[in-house]
C-alpha cells in the first residue's frame, strides 16, 4: 500500500519534470504523440542528420526545420473521439 | 462545537486573567532594566497559559460556516480584551496605591460576573489546599487520619479522576476547545506563589494517597478501605505529574528507584532468606527487655515501603523493572506503555470499551488517540505504521478530530523533545493532506506552534517555521491575513511578538509581493501603534529571516516602515530603527539607494534621543555605513565617532554591544585611516572597555574580541599587542582568558611579522604565565589560544621550547585529569612546529614521557594521550619515533578494547597509521591479533571509527598478504550482528582492492558453498562492494563470478536476489565498454524476472541493476525488453514495465529513438514517420 502510494507520488513529480513519461493508463495516442515529438526533436538536434533528409527530400535545411516543428503540434493528428483534450 | 459551548470554553479563562496581572506587575519592575532573561522567562510563563482559541470560520468554504467564529467576532472579542486588559491595568494602578490586595477579586466581579465566579471557584480550592498543606505537619507525627480531612482531598482528586475517567466527558473535553489553562490550573498550586510549592506539592500527594493503604498494613488507625487496582494506588497523581516538566519527573523517578532500593526487608522476606526451622535452625526470641530503636520518621518510612514491597524477595532487576513499569506505565492490549504524566491525555484508552457501542465519531477519536500514543511512545516500526495511519486517513478523519487530539498534547508541558519532533511531524504530513481544510484550525495550530518559534531549542524553532511555512501553503495567503490579523494588536505584547514572527515566515513561504500591501496598511494604522509596533516588526523578522533574498523588495520594505521614525510612540521609533538595522545587515553590501530617505531622520534621530531610542538609531546607521560608498561612510564615521565616544562610559549592556558593534563596522569601512584610529578611537576605547568588567560579561566578551581584532587589522598587530600584553599577567582569569583569544584571533588573520624580538619575549613569558596560572574549568580557550601563538611564531618558538617541555611535562603528571588532558593535546597541536624548529630529540622525549602515561585511567585523557601520539608519529616518522615502534604498538593492543569512543578513535588512527607506514617494525603475528581485536571495534557508533578500522584491515592485509587477515574477516560472516556482518564485507572488499581481487575471489567464492543465509548474503555483499571499488578491473572477473551470481538471482532468498542484484548493477557500471556484452545479457536475463518482486528494497536493487545495464548494454536493448509489457492486459504488469520505460526514457531519451517501435496508421491518426522511411 505504501509502496504505491510513494509511487503514485514520485510518478507524478517525474511526469512534471519529464513530460514523455507515462503511466500504465497511457493511451496509444498519447504515448504516439510524445514518440513523435521527442524523434521530431532529435532530428532537429542533430545537424547530421538533418543534411541527409535535406538531401533526401531535396528542401532547404530552414524549411526542414519549420516543416518539424509544426509538426510537433500534432504529430499524430487530431486526438480520436474517445480521449479527452484535457489528457495530454 | 456549538456556539454556546465554545463561548463556556471561552469564558472559563478568567484565571489567566490573573496570571497577566501578575505578570504585569513584574512588567512594571522591568521597565528599570529590561533583561533578556526576565522576558524570556515571562514569553515561557506565558506560554504555558494561552489558550487555544476556538474554531473559526472558513470564509472560503459555505458548508462549515455555521460552527465558527466569524472575523467580525473576533475582532470585537479582541477589542473587548484590549479594552478589559486597560480597565484592569487601570484598576491595579489605583489599587497598588491602596496596598489592600484582597479587594482586587472584589473589582474584578465588577469587570465581568462570571470571571470572577470562576476565580471564587479556584480560590476556594486552592484555600482547602493550603489547610492540606498546614495540616502536613500533624499528619507526619500522627499516622492515624481522621475522616473529614481524608474525604476533602478525595473529593479533590476524585474531581481530577472524573476528568480523565469518564470517557464521554474526557471526549469532549479533548474533542472540542482543550484548554489546557484549566487543566493546569485545575492541579498546580505552585504557579500562584502563595499556595505550596512544587516539591512539597508532590511529596504531599504521594503520602496523601498512600496513607489509606498504610493504614490497612497495620501501621496507623486507618479506616479508608483500600481497593487494590484503583487509580488511587497509583503512586504518582497524574494530574500532579502533568504539570511536571520532564526533568523533575525523571528526578522523581529516580527518588522513588532509589526508595526502593534502599528500603528495609520485611519479616517475611528474612524469613524466605534465611535457613528457618527446617534447615536445623531455630529461630529465637528478642529478650524482652530490648526496645528496638524507631523514630516516628522509620516507621513511616516503614509503612510507606511495606505498601508495594513485594512479598516474596526478588532479584535487584525485576524490581527496577517493576519501578519503572508498573503500576505508573499501563500497557493497553497492543498499544505502547502510557507515561504517568500523560495519564489525562490518554486515558480513555485505558477503559475498557466495548467497540461496537461507540458512535462514528467516538471511535475514530480513539483510534485517533491509539495512532498518537504509537507515534508518541511507540517502537520505531509501531511508530512507522501509526504515522502512515495518521497521513493515509488524514482527510477521512477531518480535521477537527486531529488537530482537537494533537494541539493539546503539544502544549503539555512534559512534552521531551523527541516527542515534540514526531508530533511536529504528524502536523506537517496531516497539513499536507488536509489542504484547504485546515483553514478553520489556523489559529489554533498557530497558538501552538507560535510559543515553538521563541523556544530556546534551535531544532524547534526549525520545525516550527516548517509547520507554519506549510500551514501558509495549505491555507493560502488570505486565510492565514484574517486569522493573524487580530493578535497583530493584541494588547500582550509576547503574541504581538510570535505573531510578527510567524508572519515573517508566512512572507517567506508565500513570497514576499503577496505580503507588501497588506504590511504596508498594517504599518499606517491609525488605529493603534501596537499594529505600527507589529509591523514594522515583521519587516524587521523578514529580513533577520531571509537574508539577501529581501533585496528585490528593498525600497518598497523600507518606503513601508520610514515614517515609522517619526512615530509618537517611542517603541514603534525604537523598532523602525532596529527593522532598519535588519534590512541594511541583509542586503549588505548593496542597496544603499534605498535607504536614502531614511538617513537624516536616522541621522536627526540619533542627536535627540536617549538610552534604548539612541542605541538602535546608532544600529541602524551603523549598519547602514558599509553599504555606502567610500567618501560618505568617511564622513559619516567622523561625525559619529564623538557620538559613540560620549556613550563609552555608558555601563548599560545592550548599549555597550551596539557601541562595540558600530565601532567595529567603522573601522571596516575602507576610507578609515590607520592613524585615524589610533588617534581617535584607540585611546578612550582601551580606557573604556579593556577591563575586567567587560569580560565577565560573556555578550560583549565577544564582541569586544571581535572589535579589537577590527582594530588590529587596521593598525597592525603589533600596536595592539603592546597594548594588551602586559594584561596576560592579570590576577582575573576570564579576563586573561579574552586577552589570549585576542591575540590568537589578530595573529592568526595578520601573522607575527611585525611583532619584534622584545615584544615577542614579553608576548611569550605571559602565555607561559598564564598557561601555568590556569584554574578554570575551560581549558580549550587557553590551549587553542597557546597552540596557534606558537604555530604562528613558527621557528621563531624554538628558543621557548626547553621552558614549554618542562611545562609540559609537569603537566603531564600533575593529578587534575584536565590538565593532564589539556598538555596532551597541546603536544598533538605543536608538534608540527617542534619539527620544524629541529627540536626532534625533545619531541622524542616528549613521546617517552606519553608512553608512560598510556596507563591513564581517564578515558578523556587517554584519548589525548593517544592522539598527541599519533601528532609525533606523524611528523618524526616510524623509524625515528621513540618508544620505538615495536614497544608502542604492544601497548596499543589492549587499549583497542576501550569502549570510549574518543579513546578508540584515537588508537585506530595511530594503529591504522603504523600498519600504513611502518608495519615491518611488527611481527606478523601481532598484526594478526590485532586483526582479532580489530573487529569488535566494527561494532562501534561512531561512522569515522568503522571507516578507520575497514582502511586499517586493508593496510594489515596489504602488509602481511591478505589470507589470514581473510580466514579471519570469512569466520566472521557467520555472526548474528547485521552491522557487524556488513562493516566485515566492506573489510573483505577492501582486502580484495588493496590485494588484488584475485587473492580473494577464490576463497571468497569458497565461501558461498556454505549452505547458511548469512554467510552467502555476505558473500554476495562482498562481491557488490568489491566491483564497487574495483571498477574496470571486473573485467577479469567477470566469467569466473557469472555462475555464483545466476545461482544467487535465481535464489528463492530475497536478500539473495537484492544482494546480488547490486552486485549486477556494479559490475555492470564497472565493466562498460570493455567488450562484455554476451555476459552482461546472460545476466540481464536472469535478473529480469525479478521485477515483479513488490518489496521496495528488493525492487529497488533489480531497477538499478536494470539502470546499470542501460547503460553498458544501450537503451535499445532494454526498451525492447520493456515494449512487451507496456500494454500488457493486467495492469499490475503494465505498472512496472511502465516504470522502467520511464526510467530509460529519463536516461537516454535521445538515444531511444532509434529503437522506437512504428505504429501503423487507424482511421483517426497517422503513426508513420515517414521521414524515418527516407533512402537515399
Amino acid at each position: 500500500m505504501q509502496d504505491r502510494f510513494n509511487f503514485q507520488t514520485q510518478t507524478e513529480h517525474l511526469h512534471a519534470r519529464y513530460v514523455g513519461t507515462g503511466n500504465p493508463d497511457t493511451p496509444k495516442y498519447v504515448w504516439n504523440n510524445h514518440i513523435h515529438r521527442d524523434t521530431l526533436a532529435s532530428h532537429i538536434g542533430h545537424h547530421s542528420r538533418m543534411v541527409y533528409f535535406c538531401t533526401a527530400e531535396n528542401e532547404p535545411m530552414c524549411r526542414l526545420r519549420y516543416k518539424f516543428l509544426t509538426k510537433m503540434i500534432q504529430p499524430c493528428g487530431p486526438p480520436p473521439p474517445d480521449i479527452e483534450k484535457a489528457e495530454f | 462545537m456549538s456556539e454556546e459551548q465554545s463561548k463556556q470554553r471561552f469564558a472559563y479563562t478568567a484565571p489567566k486573567q490573573i496570571l497577566e496581572e501578575a505578570a504585569q506587575i513584574g512588567e512594571d519592575n522591568q521597565t528599570r532594566k529590561q533583561n533578556l532573561d526576565k522576558v524570556e522567562e515571562k514569553f515561557k510563563y506565558k506560554q504555558k497559559n494561552r489558550q487555544l482559541s476556538p474554531e473559526r470560520k472558513d470564509v472560503f468554504n459555505d458548508q462549515g460556516g455555521e460552527n465558527g467564529r466569524t472575523y467580525a467576532e473576533i475582532m470585537i472579542q479582541q477589542d473587548l480584551e484590549n479594552s478589559r486588559s486597560e480597565i484592569e491595568n487601570k484598576i491595579k494602578k489605583t489599587e497598588t496605591l491602596n496596598k489592600e490586595e484582597k479587594k482586587l477579586v472584589k473589582q474584578q466581579v465588577k469587570v465581568e460576573q462570571n470571571v470572577a465566579q470562576q476565580i471564587k471557584q479556584e480560590k476556594s480550592e486552592w484555600e482547602q489546599e493550603s489547610k492540606d498543606v498546614s495540616k502536613k505537619p500533624q499528619k507526619w507525627e500522627t499516622p492515624s487520619r481522621d475522616g473529614p480531612q481524608s474525604s476533602a482531598r478525595a473529593s479533590r482528586w476524585d474531581n481530577t479522576n472524573k476528568l480523565q475517567a469518564t470517557p464521554g466527558r474526557a471526549g469532549t473535553v479533548f474533542g472540542e476547545t482543550p484548554t489546557p489553562g484549566h487543566m493546569e490550573i485545575g492541579d498546580t498550586p505552585y504557579k500562584y506563589g502563595e499556595t505550596p510549592t512544587p516539591n512539597r506539592s508532590y511529596i504531599k500527594a504521594r503520602w496523601g494517597e498512600r496513607t489509606p493503604l498504610a493504614g490497612q498494613s497495620g501501621f496507623g488507625g486507618g479506616m479508608t478501605p483500600h481497593t487494590p487496582g484503583t487509580v488511587m494506588r497509583t503512586p504518582m497523581t497524574p494530574g500532579q505529574l502533568g504539570n511536571m516538566t520532564p526533568d523533575r519527573v525523571y528526578q522523581f523517578r529516580l527518588e522513588k528507584e532509589m526508595e526502593e532500593r534502599n528500603k528495609y526487608m520485611t519479616d517475611e522476606e528474612l524469613n524466605s532468606i534465611l535457613p528457618g526451622p527446617k534447615d536445623g535452625y531455630e529461630i529465637l526470641k528478642a529478650p524482652e527487655n530490648y526496645k528496638p530503636l524507631k523514630s516516628s520518621l522509620k516507621k513511616l518510612l516503614n509503612a510507606k515501603n511495606s505498601i508495594e514491597s513485594p512479598v516474596q524477595y526478588q532479584i535487584p532487576e525485576s524490581i527496577r523493572i517493576e519501578v519503572s513499569a508498573t503500576p505508573s506505565h499501563p500497557t493497553i492490549g497492543q498499544l505502547p506503555a502510557i507515561k504517568p504524566e500523560e495519564y489525562n491525555l490518554f486515558s480513555a484508552l485505558l477503559q475498557p470499551i466495548n467497540e461496537d457501542e461507540l458512535t462514528p465519531e467516538q471511535a475514530k477519536e480513539r483510534k485517533i488517540m491509539a495512532l498518537l500514543l504509537k507515534i508518541k511512545n511507540g517502537t520505531p516500526q509501531m511508530r512507522k505504521s501509526a504515522l502512515r495511519q495518521i497521513t493515509q486517513s488524514a482527510r477521512e478523519f477531518g480535521p477537527a478530530p486531529l488537530f482537537n487530539q494533537i494541539l493539546p498534547l503539544l502544549m503539555s508541558p512534559t512534552l521531551e523533545d523527541q516527542e515534540r519532533h514526531l508530533l511536529v511531524k504528524v502536523i506537517d504530513r496531516v497539513l499536507f493532506k488536509l489542504d484547504d481544510l485546515v483553514r478553520p484550525y489556523v489559529h489554533k495550530i498557530l497558538v501552538v506552534i507560535q510559543p515553538l518559534l521563541i523556544h530556546e531549542d534551535y531544532y524547534a524553532r526549525v520545525e516550527a517555521r516548517e509547520i507554519i511555512s506549510n500551514l501558509a501553503k495549505a491555507a493560502g495567503l488570505a486565510t492565514m491575513i484574517t486569522t493573524m490579523r487580530p493578535d497583530i494588536d493584541h494588547n500582550d505584547d509576547y503574541v504581538r511578538n510570535t505573531t510578527a514572527r510567524a508572519f515573517a515566515i508566512v512572507a517567506s513561504a508565500l513570497g514576499i509581493p503577496a505580503l507588501l500591501p497588506f504590511l504596508k496598511a498594517v504599518c499606517q494604522s491609525r488605529k493603534s501603534w501596537q499594529a505600527r509596533h507589529t509591523g514594522i516588526k515583521i519587516v524587521q523578522q523578514i529580513s533577520i529571516f531571509m537574508g539577501c533574498a529581501i533585496l528585490p523588495h528593498l525600497k518598497s520594505l523600507v518606503e513601508i516602515i520610514q515614517h515609522g521614525l517619526k512615530d509618537e510612540q517611542q517603541k514603534v521609533k525604537t523598532i523602525t530603527a532596529l527593522a532598519l538595522a535588519a534590512l541594511a545587515e541583509a542586503s549588505f553590501p548593496y542597496g544603499i539607494e534605498a535607504f536614502d530617505n531614511v538617513l537624516i531622520p536616522l541621522w536627526e534621530g540619533i542627536k535627540t534621543h536617549k538610552g534604548k531610542g539612541l542605541a538602535a538609531f546608532l544600529k541602524a546607521i551603523g549598519f547602514i555605513i558599509p553599504l555606502m560608498d567610500v567618501e560618505h561612510a568617511t564622513e559619516y564615521v567622523k561625525a559619529i565617532v564623538p557620538i559613540l565616544k560620549n556613550q563609552f562610559e555608558i555601563q548599560e549592556e545592550e548599549m555597550k554591544k551596539i557601541v562595540l558593534m558600530v565601532i567595529k563596522q567603522c573601522i571596516q569601512c575602507a576610507g578609515i585611516e590607520a592613524v585615524y584610529v589610533r588617534d581617535q578611537i584607540m585611546p578612550e576605547f582601551f580606557k573604556y572597555y579593556w577591563s575586567k568588567r567587560t569580560a565577565t560579561d560573556r555578550r560583549n566578551y565577544r564582541q569586544m574580541v571581535e572589535t579589537t581584532c577590527e582594530i588590529a587589522a587596521k593598525v597592525g598587530a603589533a600596536e595592539i599587542l603592546e597594548k594588551i600584553v602586559g594584561d596576560l599577567k592579570d590576577e582575573n582569569e576570564s579576563f586573561r582568558k579574552m586577552v589570549v583569544e585576542t591575540i590568537e584571533k589578530f595573529i592568526n588573520q595578520l601573522g607575527v611579522s611585525d611583532i619584534d624580538q622584545k615584544l615577542e619575549n614579553r608576548l611569550m613569558d605571559g602565555v607561559l604565565w598564564a598557561f601555568n596560572e590556569q584554574q578554570s574549568e575551560d581549558t580549550q580557550t587557553m590551549l587553542s589560544g597557546f597552540g596557534s601563538i606558537i604555530n604562528a611564531f613558527g621557528s621563531r618558538s624554538k628558543p621557548y621550547f626547553s621552558q614549554l617541555g618542562g611545562v609540559l611535562q609537569w603537566r603531564l603528571s600533575n593529578k587534575s585529569p584536565r590538565v593532564r588532558q589539556q598538555a596532551a593535546d597541546l603536544i598533538g597541536k605543536i608538534a608540527v612546529c617542534m619539527k620544524n624548529c629541529q627540536e626532534e630529540a625533545r619531541l622524542g622525549r616528549l613521546g617517552q614521557l606519553l608512553f608512560e602515561c598510556l596507563g591513564e585511567e581517564y578515558p578523556e585523557v587517554l584519548g589525548s594521550i593517544l592522539g598527541g601520539l599519533k601528532a609525533i608519529v606523524n611528523v618524526i616518522g616510524m623509524n625515528k619515533m621513540s618508544p620505538p615502534i615495536k614497544d608502542l604498538l604492544p601497548r596499543l593492543t589492549p587499549i583497542l578494547k576501550n569502549r570510549h569512543e574518543k579513546v578508540q578513535e584515537n588508537c585506530i588512527d595511530l594503529v591504522g597509521r603504523i600498519a600504513d607506514r611502518g608495519p615491518e617494525h611488527v611481527s606478523p603475528k601481532e598484526w594478526i591479533r590485532i586483526c582479532f581485536d580489530l573487529l569488535d571495534l566494527l561494532k562501534a557508533h561512531k561512522k569515522g571509527i568503522r571507516r578507520a578500522t575497514i582502511n586499517t584491515f586493508g593496510y594489515i592485509a596489504k602488509a602481511i598478504g591478505p589470507q589470514d587477515v581473510l580466514s579471519t574477516l570469512l569466520n566472521n560472516l557467520k555472526v548474528q550482528e547485521r552491522q557487524l556482518r556488513v562493516c566485515t564485507t566492506v573489510a573483505i572488499a577492501i582486502v580484495a582492492e588493496t590485494c588484488g581481487p584475485f587473492t580473494v575471489l577464490p576463497a571468497l567464492m569458497n565461501e558461498y558453498r556454505v549452505r547458511e543465509l548469512n554467510v552467502q548474503n555476505g558473500v554476495l555483499k562482498s562481491l557488490s562492494f568489491m566491483f564497487e571499488y574495483i571498477g574496470p578491473t571486473a573485467y577479469s572477473y567477470i566469467n569466473s563470478v557469472i555462475p555464483l551470481l545466476i545461482d544467487a538471482l535465481t535464489d528463492r532468498d530475497l536478500v539473495h536476489r537484492q544482494t546480488a542484484s547490486s552486485a549486477v548493477k556494479h559490475l555492470a557500471l564497472g565493466v562498460q565498454c570493455l567488450g562484455c556484452e554476451e555476459q552482461l545479457m546472460h545476466l540481464l536475463n536472469h535478473v529480469w524476472p525479478n521485477i515483479f518482486e513488490t518489496s521496495p528494497h528488493v525492487i529497488n536493487a533489480v531497477m538499478e541493476a536494470i539502470e546499470g545495464m542501460r547503460v553498458s548494454l544501450g537503451p535499445g536493448n532494454i526498451l525492447l525488453y520493456a515494449l512487451q509489457g507496456l500494454y500488457h492486459p493486467a495492469r499490475r504488469v503494465r505498472l512496472i514495465y511502465w516504470r522502467i520505460y520511464n526510467m530509460i526514457y529519463v536516461g537516454s531519451s535521445d538515444a531511444c529513438v532509434a529503437f522506437y517501435p512504428t505504429f501503423p496508421n487507424d482511421q483517426y491518426n497517422s503513426y508513420e514517420k515517414y521521414e524515418l522511411n527516407l533512402t537515399l
